[in-house]
């Protein structure tokens, strides 16, 4: 009998399941494992190639292991943390002593280094933008080894590089940024279902002044004069005096045990969930006290549910339409969204507020819209005819949930990128540090 | 208590230090480097108020002459331990071991002599003040002659079989010692390896670990199943184990 084998074969995937070759280090030690690595992931949240190798002898690191908490101060709120704590960590430690972080994409199992890298936004961004606006500074490995401190005042360049900077042009180690008291660990959602596309962008900027979180679920098979209906959700934080007593109960997530067939998802069963979904709304209006977990990340409740994408993978189209475009350009885009098929239940939409200093950074002022969608042979066409309209409309997508953008189309909507490869000219002028999207993106070699 | 551990910066260490800090215990961290440790205390302290003066010193098991100073400074900041914690260890695939004798030397050195060395230091100074508990990682490697352990299995049988000794001879006289005899369990020193059935999670592992301390137990198996997984391993005969890879 052959000894088997002691070495796991080596595949890493993001979180539309699309596995490449190619193997991480861990470790606690981060600095170590940084020193030469081409790249650095945190916990693979990102649903293409962002965090993948660009081919299978790279070394990447993986921070999810260095996520100590390096200092707190309870009088101002500033926190600084290895770049692999995860948001799930930071919350169990500090949603019971009234902190929570100033800004927070809808699951919580990323990290600190992710959602620098990806300056991620959330249902606030209206008010209090991409969290890298709340990031005050930086530990940095650059590609040459050695070890920087960026923030506004020192390398700005580099500090805002790297915010939304997909991880190219430095190893985040640290982060150091402010975190924000709450009044309670409970959440106010008002929720409101809408009949229409135009209703609800009317709605969304109605709620805008009033409600620090606001963001839409639409039925995104819906079509003619009910194309775009959806559900409305606007949050804030519980006064005292509304919050329940208690603090939360800790949710208990189950876990999607097995890959559901290819076939689970179809345009049939999406129908069925939407209109069930959209009608379990049954008053036009609700009021609710909810905790933060359903509210933030209702996603969450099932570990591993990019399983029911089934093993051909799925990917995430999330683009931004300007403003100026104005709700004709949203309206649109839905229609032709409905007309190419391939969408999933999952269609999110949030009006962005204005954009952030990050060089790459995604939201603008405007409408982003995000869909899942299962990977098919027509994926590609899907995504370049999308694509071509968001060009068309001034807009963008979000690097961090693509896997199918070409090169071409990104340079067209993306007037940034040359500031962004002058950036990495001047830290990285041998382009050591890449990732398989790089490669596809930015025209980086393998 | 009042504990010393060494090996408190990563993987099942890590875990039980903040299961220890959570449950209000003094720790003292030592280890062989001082940026991690200085990192693990603070990360003690941010998550756990009451770890106000959580403090480390450098103790490199590859430098035994370190061993006496920096039990020292933990007798000092702790006014002397009352348990040590020994996790620290090394890991290295066979085919890695085979294929460098220099790594084979330090991996036997550190995992066997050295850990010993430190042991009888933590020995020494428990029994000087009446006893006190001595808890060290072993492994399940050490309990059968495999061939995918073949030099690291070894470090870890003599390791337990000293562990073994001391608890018979020293008992009577206050010394409680815990062996603990980890399965495969998933942390940075197994990161890459094929993951087999009944792998653990550091987090219940500590769980078990600071139960059995609580217990007074002198052997423990972690995950506990593979205290069964050995002992069908001890019974088959050696003409099968030539033959077959575990
Ligand atoms: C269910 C779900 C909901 C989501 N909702 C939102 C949302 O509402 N808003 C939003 O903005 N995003 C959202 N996202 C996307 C997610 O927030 C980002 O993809 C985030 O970057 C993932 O973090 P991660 O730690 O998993 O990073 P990974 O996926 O591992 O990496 C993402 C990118 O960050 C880089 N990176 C990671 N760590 C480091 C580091 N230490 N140093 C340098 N580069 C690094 C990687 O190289 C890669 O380019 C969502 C994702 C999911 C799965
Ligand atoms: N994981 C398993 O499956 C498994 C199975 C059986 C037994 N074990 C044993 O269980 C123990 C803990 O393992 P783990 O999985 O938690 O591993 P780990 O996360 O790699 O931790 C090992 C620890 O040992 C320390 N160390 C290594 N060399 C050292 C040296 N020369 N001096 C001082 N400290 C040193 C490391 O410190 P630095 O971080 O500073 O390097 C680290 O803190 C080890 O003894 C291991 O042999 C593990």
């Amino acid at each position: 009998m052959p000894e088997p084998k002691q070495i796991e074969e080596p595949m890493l995937s993001g979180w539309g399941r699309l596995p490449v070759e190619g193997s991480e280090q861990i470790s606690e030690d981060l600095e170590k494992i940084t020193r030469g690595a081409v790249l650095t992931r945190g916990l693979g949240r990102s649903y293409g190639d962002s965090s993948l190798p660009a081919s299978p002898n790279d070394s990447v690191a993986c921070s999810r292991l260095a996520n100590r908490i390096l200092s707190f101060d309870e009088k101002t709120g500033v926190l600084r943390a290895e770049a692999g704590l995860s948001l799930a960590d930071l919350l169990a430690v500090f949603m019971p002593r009234g902190w929570f972080p100033p800004v927070t994409p809808g699951t919580k199992f990323v990290t600190l280094g992710g959602m620098v890298a990806s300056d991620v936004h959330g249902k606030n961004h209206h008010r209090e933008g991409c969290f890298g606006a709340h990031v005050r500074s930086l530990r940095v490995r650059l590609a040459d080894g050695s070890i920087v401190e960026c923030s506004r005042a020192d390398h700005s360049d580099l500090f805002y590089g790297t915010m939304g900077g997909m991880g190219l042009l430095g190893h985040i180690l640290e982060v150091e940024f402010t975190m924000q008291p709450i009044p309670s660990s409970w959440i106010v959602m008002e929720s409101e279902r809408v009949a229409n596309i135009d209703e609800f962008l009317s709605a969304l900027s109605q709620s805008a002044p009033t409600w620090p979180m606001t963001m839409g679920w639409i039925d995104c098979l819906s079509s003619g004069r009910a194309m775009g209906r959806g559900i409305l959700m606007a949050g804030r934080w519980a006064e005292p005096s509304e919050a329940p007593p208690a603090m939360p109960k800790a949710p208990h997530p189950h876990t999607m045990p097995v890959d559901l067939p290819n076939w689970a998802i179809n345009g049939a069963t999406t129908r069925l969930f939407n209109t069930a979904y959209y009608w379990r709304h049954l008053r036009r209006r609700a009021h609710t006290v909810l905790a933060p977990d359903p509210f933030f990340y209702p996603l969450d409740a099932i570990l591993q549910w990019n399983r029911v994408y089934g093993s051909r993978g799925f990917t995430q189209y999330q683009c931004v339409l300007p403003r100026e475009a104005g709700p004709e350009a949203v309206r649109e885009f839905m229609a032709r969204l409905t007309k190419l098929g391939g969408a999933s239940p999952l269609c999110v939409i949030k009006d962005c507020g204005a954009e952030g200093r990050g060089t790459l950074s995604f939201p603008m002022e405007g409408t982003s819209i995000a869909v899942d969608m299962a990977v098919s042979p027509q994926i590609q066409r899907i995504v370049d005819n999308l694509n071509e309209f968001v060009i068309a409309a001034g807009g963008r997508i979000y690097l961090t949930k693509d896997r199918f953008t070409t090169a071409a189309h990104f340079r067209a909507m993306e007037p940034r990128l040359d500031a962004f490869q002058a950036l990495r000219e001047k830290w990285d002028p041998g382009r050591r540090l890449k990732s398989a999207q790089s490669v596809r993106i930015f025209g980086d070699r393998e | 208590m009042k504990v010393a551990m060494l090996g408190a910066t990563s993987g099942m260490g890590r875990a039980i230090a903040q299961r220890l800090a959570a449950r209000g215990e003094s720790l003292f961290l030592l280890g062989a480097h001082e940026d991690l440790l200085a990192k693990s205390a603070a990360d003690l302290k941010a998550r756990h108020p009451q770890q106000r003066d959580c403090r480390y010193a450098q103790c490199d098991l590859e430098h035994p002459e370190q061993f006496a100073a920096a039990l020292d400074a933990a007798d000092r900041a702790l006014h002397q331990f009352d348990c040590v914690i020994v996790t620290a260890g090394m890991f290295a695939t066979q085919a890695a071991l085979e294929a460098d004798i220099e790594l084979t030397r330090r991996l036997l050195t550190v995992n066997f002599a050295n850990t010993i060395v430190f042991c009888e230091h933590v020995r020494k100074r428990l029994l000087a003040r009446g006893g006190g508990r001595l808890v060290v990682f072993s492994s399940v490697a050490g309990d059968r002659g495999r061939k995918p352990v073949a030099l690291y299995g070894p470090s870890k049988a003599g390791l337990a079989t000293y562990l073994e000794a001391i608890d018979h001879k020293f008992h009577a006289e206050g010394l409680s010692v815990l062996c603990v005899k980890p399965g495969f369990v998933k942390t940075s020193m197994t990161a890459g390896l094929k993951v087999p059935p009944f792998a653990g999670e550091p987090g219940a592992v500590a769980d078990q670990v600071i139960g059995a301390i609580d217990r007074r137990r002198a052997v423990v198996y972690a995950p506990p199943i593979w205290r069964l997984i050995m002992f069908i391993i001890r019974q088959l005969p050696r003409a099968i184990m030539r033959r077959i890879g575990i």
